[in-house]
Formats: structure tokens, sequence, C-alpha cells
């Protein structure tokens, strides 16, 4: 038997990038007794990656702009696959909450007359993105730290939680988890958990995301009994680094496009202009002259197309790349080293110069950067309720990538972080309203704990078995080429029978080595039930959404589908589930939009 | 291809010691590349930080070939020719391998009296970009404490870290301080209590720091100035302030924190 520390909150916050800090001061706020866990340090989470920019229609630098155009923006840019409840909400609370940040001590990047100013991005009407340079992630999430420590909240920092854990009458009541220094156990229990664990882009092999996105809540939350939604919905950022090969996937920020930059062929062509899609023609230019125009006065030519929404144009870059006419390294150039000052571009994408200079050799000032489709976020996730951000397990509650609904089949840049503080601080609100209601003491079930703590320790115990660094890199191969921008239905079923295979040979690892203390290779091997089960979600929604919509393309269904644009695909198991367990796949209708919204779409038309 | 030779710092608190390793080198790879291929290959359980893989989470700082570097940002081709030797940051406790203990850090994050603003009016606050931009240089700081590792007044003294923020927090102080919107004043307890008098300007935490944040010159100097000001002459340093507001004192600031 092993034996384990335990602690007992009001509320414990699973994740310390945006959302999970958010939520927790709101839950502070609130007078709870709330702890935050995360697999890294404090502050290092995906958030301090972002780059960009935090979206919000405060109107500083276009006063035309209004949170109805920001909501429809978003759902147009969703392919009206989202939660319009959530998507109402983000975009009238966003600019308070980018406000409250100057509050707790941030500083972005201001107008001449003092306000904070806003960038251009893909999919936005107006310049609406906040922003510190490129590295407002950076200043997000300084911010919400250096607020929650002033708040004296629990952070419990590398620490691990494998399961959720819930009573007898189904409610949540903790959960299990091992620090990373030592290796030793740790339990929770709480009244209320929110999940706030980020993405599932480890699974992929070109990927913006770091070794912390293994979809741990995502696959936590449909272990425990949550549902998933829409886990088929997975956004390629259009510009990855792809050279050098070491550095493949690594972000290069929509900021360039925004501030002049453009997408050229190997013939120097803009391509773009060849891949506008009727939706979106009406508000496109059509000419690069007419393009080049809006940059300065977004009134005096209509937007160019390399700000179309990301799914646009990543699948355009596919195509380029597929018809022979892509950079030598399988990209395609971004070129924003013609169009603008060397001076200009240090000081707006300080960190993108700095980037490539260090990591490729490449001075962005004077030469065209490659660059090329890279897996970067997922739309799907856990089914909340837009209020609230409740599960279906009563006292779960999710905020932030790992929620879905929000962003439909495809997220706009910059409504990612806004998404954490608007839902962030709504999940705090929702656990904390939800103690409130509840009463009783929290017991949890010992044997349950020990199962749970006797599972991640089998690795050791075999006497041969599975490297897991090879599990892991056969399944990024086999996502990127089975479920990765392009599907296609016969590849689809073949990731699904290979997934099962993994499953099994990721039931046979082995951690070779006794020790726990920091040990990657055994931190892995905890992770890979989680890699593994969103994978499945993801390959059985693609699967089942015979379409294509946002960040969900098949070549076999071209087009999409107005059947399909009415549900979301709902991924479950029984209650117990894990890994091993069947994922049953549950085509269910989107809430319906009410008509006072309906009409910001038939006016636009 | 040939191949390189890693010379790995292996062991815990018990102690350790450098271990050879060899792995066929690949085109353009940072030394992070390295040390994630020999995981996958020969070292399961190498024990090393990472995140971003491009130098903005400050998680994989280590001393490479005895300089303090991030390691995802350090190119095997531009180092020099042989073994490249690759150790903990030396100033913080050892947990294993690579990966050291740097909760001192977060403890004196935690010491710093929080950012204390008048009311936000209607719209939000109304600054200048110029003023914004000193400030904007501190929070540039990605935390990887290397600044930490290479000042003396703690590499060399253990001892005085029960009374000393570090570099690290100096800027985060100076960024307060010259925060336009800020009403605290920490200028005693940065002083008193931070040990902001042990600093004697070497200027190796600049050299190292990979935001190339100019810690000495734009925040430990003027942050010292402003400190003996106060000091000595409190009514001639509100004086000097543009705002003019009323800073608290340096009680009412600590008085804020435990
Ligand atoms: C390179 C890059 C650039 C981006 N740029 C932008 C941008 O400009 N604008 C924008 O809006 N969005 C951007 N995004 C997207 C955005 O940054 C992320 O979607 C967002 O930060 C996710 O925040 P989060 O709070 O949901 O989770 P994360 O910041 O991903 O944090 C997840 C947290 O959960 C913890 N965790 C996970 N599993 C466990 C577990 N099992 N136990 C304990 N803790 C766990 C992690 O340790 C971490 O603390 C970018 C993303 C990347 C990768
Ligand atoms: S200048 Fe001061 S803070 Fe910086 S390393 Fe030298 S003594 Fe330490
Ligand atoms: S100031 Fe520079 S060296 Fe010090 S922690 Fe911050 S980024 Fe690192
Ligand atoms: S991994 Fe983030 S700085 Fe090196």
């Amino acid at each position: 038997m092993a034996d384990y520390e335990h602690h007992s909150y009001d509320v414990i916050i699973i994740g310390a990038g945006g959302a999970g800090l958010r939520a927790a001061i709101e839950a502070k706020q609130r007078g709870l007794n709330v702890a935050i866990i995360c697999k890294s340090l404090l502050g290092k989470a995906h958030t301090v990656m972002a780059e960009g920019g935090v979206a919000a229609a405060m109107g500083n630098v276009y006063e035309e702009d209004n949170w109805q155009v920001h909501f429809r923006d978003t759902m147009r840019g969703g392919k009206m696959l989202n939660n319009w409840r959530m998507a109402q909400l983000h975009a009238q609370e966003s600019p308070d909450r980018v406000l409250e940040l100057e509050q707790w001590g941030a500083l972005f990047d201001r107008t001449k007359d003092g306000k904070i100013t806003q960038r251009d991005f893909g999919g936005h009407r107006y310049a609406r993105l906040a922003h510190v340079g490129d590295r407002t992630g950076l200043e997000l999430i300084r911010t919400l730290q250096q607020k929650a420590v002033s708040m004296d909240i629990d952070v419990f920092m590398e620490c691990k939680v494998l399961r959720l854990l819930r009573d007898d009458q189904g409610a949540i009541s903790g959960a299990v988890g091992y620090w990373r220094p030592t290796g030793e156990f740790i339990t929770f229990s709480a009244k209320s958990v929110i999940l706030a664990t980020g993405g599932v882009g480890k699974s992929w092999k070109y990927t913006s995301n770091s070794w912390e996105g293994t979809g741990d809540g995502h696959a936590m939350a449909m272990w425990a009994g949550a549902d998933l939604i829409d886990m088929e919905c997975i956004q390629f950022h259009p510009t990855g680094m792809v050279w050098p090969l070491s550095v493949r996937g690594i972000l290069v920020t929509e900021g360039v496009r925004g501030d002049g930059g453009v997408l050229r062929n190997s013939e120097q062509k803009r391509f773009m202009f060849d891949y506008i899609a009727d939706m979106f023609k009406a508000e496109t230019a059509s000419s690069e002259e007419e393009a080049d125009k809006w940059y300065d006065d977004h009134t005096a030519g209509r937007r160019p197309p390399e700000l179309l929404p990301r799914d646009e144009v990543a699948r355009a870059i596919n195509t380029e790349v597929k018809a022979g006419r892509g950079s030598p390294h399988g990209g395609v150039f971004l070129d924003i080293a013609s169009r603008r000052s060397a001076e200009f571009i240090r000081r707006r994408l300080p960190s993108m110069y700095h980037q490539f200079m260090e990591l490729a050799g490449v001075d962005i000032t004077t030469t065209a950067m490659e660059v090329g489709p890279t897996c970067h976020y997922i739309m799907g996730g856990v089914r909340v309720d837009a209020d609230t951000t409740a599960t279906a397990i009563p006292g779960l509650f999710a905020a932030g990538e790992v929620a879905g609904g929000m962003h439909g089949s495809n997220r706009l840049g910059g409504n990612s972080l806004s998404d954490l503080i608007v839902f962030g601080r709504r999940a705090g609100m929702g656990a904390a309203d939800y103690i409130e209601g509840r009463s009783g003491d929290i017991t949890l079930d010992a044997a349950q704990v020990q199962a749970i703590i006797n599972e991640s320790l089998v690795p050791f115990s075999r006497e041969e078995g599975e490297n897991p660094y090879d599990i892991q890199r056969d399944l990024q191969e086999l996502m990127q080429s089975n479920v990765g921008i392009i599907r296609t239905g016969s590849e689809l079923d073949e990731a699904v029978v290979k997934l099962e295979e993994l499953k099994e040979r990721a039931n046979n690892v082995i951690v070779k080595g006794n020790t726990r203390v920091y040990n990657p290779a055994w931190n892995l091997a905890t992770d890979l039930p989680a890699m593994l089960t969103v994978s499945t979600c993801a390959a059985l929604g693609a699967q089942a959404r015979k379409e294509s919509r946002g960040g969900h393309t098949r070549e076999d269904f071209p087009k999409p589908d107005a059947a399909f644009g009415k549900v979301n695909m709902v991924l479950s198991q029984e209650n117990g589930g894990g890994m091993n367990a069947p994922v049953k796949v549950d085509p269910q209708p989107i809430l319906e939009m009410p008509d006072d919204l309906k009409v910001l779409f038939e006016e636009a038309k | 291809m040939t191949d390189l030779t890693m010379r790995i710092w292996r062991g815990d608190e018990n102690g350790g010691e450098l271990v050879d390793y060899t792995i066929e080198s690949q085109e353009n790879e940072v030394v992070l590349d390295v040390i994630h291929r020999l995981q996958a290959t020969q070292i399961p359980d190498l024990a090393c930080r990472w995140n971003c893989k491009a130098g903005k989470c400050g998680s994989c700082s280590a001393e490479i070939n005895g300089m303090p570097r991030l390691m995802c940002m350090t190119r095997m081709d531009q180092l020099p020719q042989g073994p490249v030797t690759i150790t903990p940051m030396r100033t913080f406790p050892i947990i294993r391998d690579l990966v050291t203990d740097v909760s001192f850090n977060y403890e004196m994050a935690k010491r710093v009296p929080a950012f204390n603003p008048p009311p936000m009016p209607e719209g939000g606050y109304r600054m200048q970009q110029i003023d914004v931009e000193r400030g904007q240089e501190f929070r540039k700081c990605i935390e990887c404490f290397m600044c930490q590792n290479v000042c003396h007044v703690i590499r060399d003294h253990e001892e005085n870290k029960v009374n000393y923020a570090g570099p690290r927090f100096f800027i985060r102080y100076a960024e307060l301080e010259m925060h336009p919107l800020d009403t605290n004043d920490r200028r005693e307890l940065v002083r008193e209590k931070m040990g902001l008098g042990l600093c004697n300007i070497t200027k190796c935490c600049t050299e190292v720091c990979p935001e190339h944040i100019k810690i000495t010159d734009n925040a430990i100097i003027p942050l010292k100035e402003r400190a003996v000001d106060a000091h000595y002459d409190p009514v001639a340093w509100l004086g000097r302030k543009i705002t003019g507001r009323k800073k608290r004192t340096a009680d009412e600031a600590a008085a804020d924190r435990p």
C-alpha cells in the first residue's frame, strides 16, 4: 500500500493557465478555500506562449466595434456550430475583463490618446486585439499569477492529477495525483473541482503545444462521466515554422499578417486571392491594391484574404504545397520584410524576430519566413452550461481550452485569451454558487484511491514491455497522417483500429529504473491514457461528422452539410470509464439561437 | 553523420557526476532537441524542465559549458567543437539531473507588496505609450531565474538567501516603483529587507538575461538612487514624481503581506 498526503479545500482548480488562475481569483474573492494544481511551475502554462493578443470589442481603435459585431464574427468564424450563449457572454464581457487586468497591473500597448490599442487579426471585422507586442500571453499569465499570489491562494506546482473522484451520489468529491519532483502521491477532497487543463495538441507530430497538452482534463472528465463535444474540430494554425525540422510546428503569430505580412507561393504569387469562399466574398478584397489600402483605413477597402479565418488559410496553404507550389522545406512564404520597415517589424514583432534569428538563422526584416500548418488548438471539449460552466457532473466545472462549444468548429485568433478570462471568472462564480447550495462532509473512498495509485505504478513492476516514448511517437505519426488537417473515411477507419493497437501497447508500458523522483519516462507513461483517449474521441468524431466544417475537413465530404451543422458530436463513456472502455458517439442538436440574435446574421447578408 | 558527446550531470540531492553520452548529430538542432532524443532513445529517466521550446516560458535554464543558457535557444552548431557539458543551475538545490528546486524565487515573489492603483475611471486608465514602456521592459521577464543563478550574493553565500530578493525581483520592485498608477512605496522595504544594498553592480545578471533586460542600468541603479532618496529625503523624491500622487509608506505597503 502506497502512502499519500491529503488536503481538503472548498474548490480545487486543475490548471494554472489563464482560465485556472482567473477562476481561482474569483473563488477566493468569494471567500472560499482555494487551491490551484498544475503540472509545470507556476507561470509556465501554455497561456504564457500566446502571442498576438486578446480579443475584446472595446472600440478603442474603431468606434464602430461593439459586442454584436464581435459575436457575429465569432459565430461565423465557428461556422455557426458555436454554443451561441457562450459566444454572446464572451463578446459582452471580454472588454471588462481586459480592463480588469490593468487594475491588477498589466500594461497593454497604447493608442495615441492613452487607451489600450488594438490590432487586426483574421476573422475580426475591426482591429480588436489588445496586446503587448507579441507577448500578450506572458502579460496575461503574469498579471493573473501575481494577483493570485497576492491573495495567498495555495498553489501545488509540478503536481499531476491522475483521476477525478465522485461520491456515492455521483457528485464530485476530489482528485488523486502525484508530485513530479518526489513521485509521492497526493489526494484532495473538494466540494467542487474546476478543470482548466488546456488542450490536446501533443498527440500530433507537428504542433505548437508543449508536453503539457495531453488532454488530461478532457479525458478525466469523460472517464468520470461528463460529455465531450465536437472533438474532431481541431485547429491547424496556418503559420507554424516548417524549418529547421527540429522546430517544425512552433508558432508564427497571426499578428504578422495582421500587421501587413502576406503569403506567397514559390511563384511569388499572393495565392490567397484564389481561395475566398463564398461566405466571405462580400467582405474580402478582390485585388492586391484594394487589400493594401485596408491596412491604413478599414473603410477604404475590404479585408485582405490573408486574414480570412484560420481554417480557410490553413487549407489553402495545404493545397498550394500539394500542387507543388510550396517553399523548399514544404511550406509557403510569409513575407513581411518587403512590406514593412525593419524598425516597424522589430517593434511590433520582437519575439518573432528573435525566434527566427536564433532558431533558423533567418532575419525576418530582410527575408521571407517559411511557414505551414501546425496543430494548435482544440475547439471541442467538455460540454458545459454557458452561464455557469457546469458540466453534467454535480460540482465539476470546466473553463478555457478544455471546455467545448464557445468556438464552434473554428476559433478566431485572440478569442482564446478572452475566453479564459470571461469563463475562468464564470467558473469561479459557478463553483461558489454550487457550494452555497450544497451540504454534507466529503469522504474519499480509500479503495478507489488505492486502485488509481496502483494502476499508475504498474509500469515499474513489469519485467518487459513497451517504451513510453515509442508509443508517443507512433501515436503522433498516426494522428498527423490519419486525423490531420485533411481527413478521409478510410484513413479515419484505419486510425480507429490502430488506436486500439496503441492502447494495447500502452497497457504494457514499462518504466525502467526505479525512481519516481522527477522521472519523465514515468510521467509520460501516466500521460498516455489521456492522450490515447482524446485521440480516440477526435477520430470517432471525425468519422461521424460526414461533412467539412471549420477545423474538420473531409476530402470525401468536402462541403458543409446543413444537417450536420445542427448537431454536436457528443462523446461519452459509462461511469467508471477509462482508456480501455468503449466511447459512445451520439449526434445531439445544438442549442437553438433566439430570434433577436438571429437577426444579426440576416442583416449582414 | 558525426557523433556528439554530451557530458551531462546526473545525480540527485545526495550527489552525482558528469556522464558522457554519445549520440549522432542532426542538422540545426538546439541543445534541448538533443536532450529529448537522448530521453527517447538512451536515458528515459533523464530529468529536465521544458515547455515552449521557443524561449518564451523560461523553463529550460541550465549551464551549458558553464554558461547559464536556455537549452531551447542554444544551437548546437554555435557551440565549440568537442563535448558539450550540461549541468544544472548551481545556485539552487538539486532535485534530480538538470532539475533544481527553484522555490526560493516563488517565496520571494510572495513578499512583494501588491500593485495598488487608484480606482479605475469609466472606460479604463489612460496612460501614454512612453510611460508604459519602462515597466514593459521588466515585464518581458520570463522567470528563467538565470540572473538569480549567477548573482554572487546568493551563489556564493547561501546564508544571504533569507533576506535577498535578487535581480529578478529587483526588476519587479523597479517595475512597480515606475508604474504610472501604483500608489505603494516599497523603497524602504527593498533597501532594508530585500537586500538591495548587497548588490554591488557587477552586472552579471544583465549579461545572462535571455530577454536582454538591462537589469542593472534600468532597474537596480535607479532603484538604489530612489531608495537612498526615500531614506534621507522623502520630500524631494515626492516632488520628483510626475504625477505628484502620494505614495503609501513602506510599512503600510508591507502590511499587505503576511
Ligand atoms: C504558441 C501559442 C500562441 C498562442 N497565441 C494566442 C493568441 O495570441 N491569442 C489567443 O487568444 N490564444 C492564443 N493561443 C491559444 C491560447 O494560448 C491557449 O488556448 C490558452 O492559453 C489555453 O489556456 P488554458 O488556461 O485553457 O490552459 P493552459 O494555459 O494550457 O494551461 C493548462 C494548465 O493545466 C495544467 N494541467 C494540465 N493537465 C493537468 C493535470 N493532469 N494535473 C494538473 N495540472 C494539469 C497545466 O499544467 C497548465 O497549468 C496560443 C497558443 C499557443 C500554443
Ligand atoms: S549586479 Fe547586483 S544583482 Fe546583478 S548579479 Fe551583480 S550583484 Fe547580483
Ligand atoms: S530578468 Fe532575465 S534572467 Fe532574470 S529571470 Fe527574468 S528573464 Fe530570466
Ligand atoms: S522551453 Fe520555454 S524557454 Fe526553453
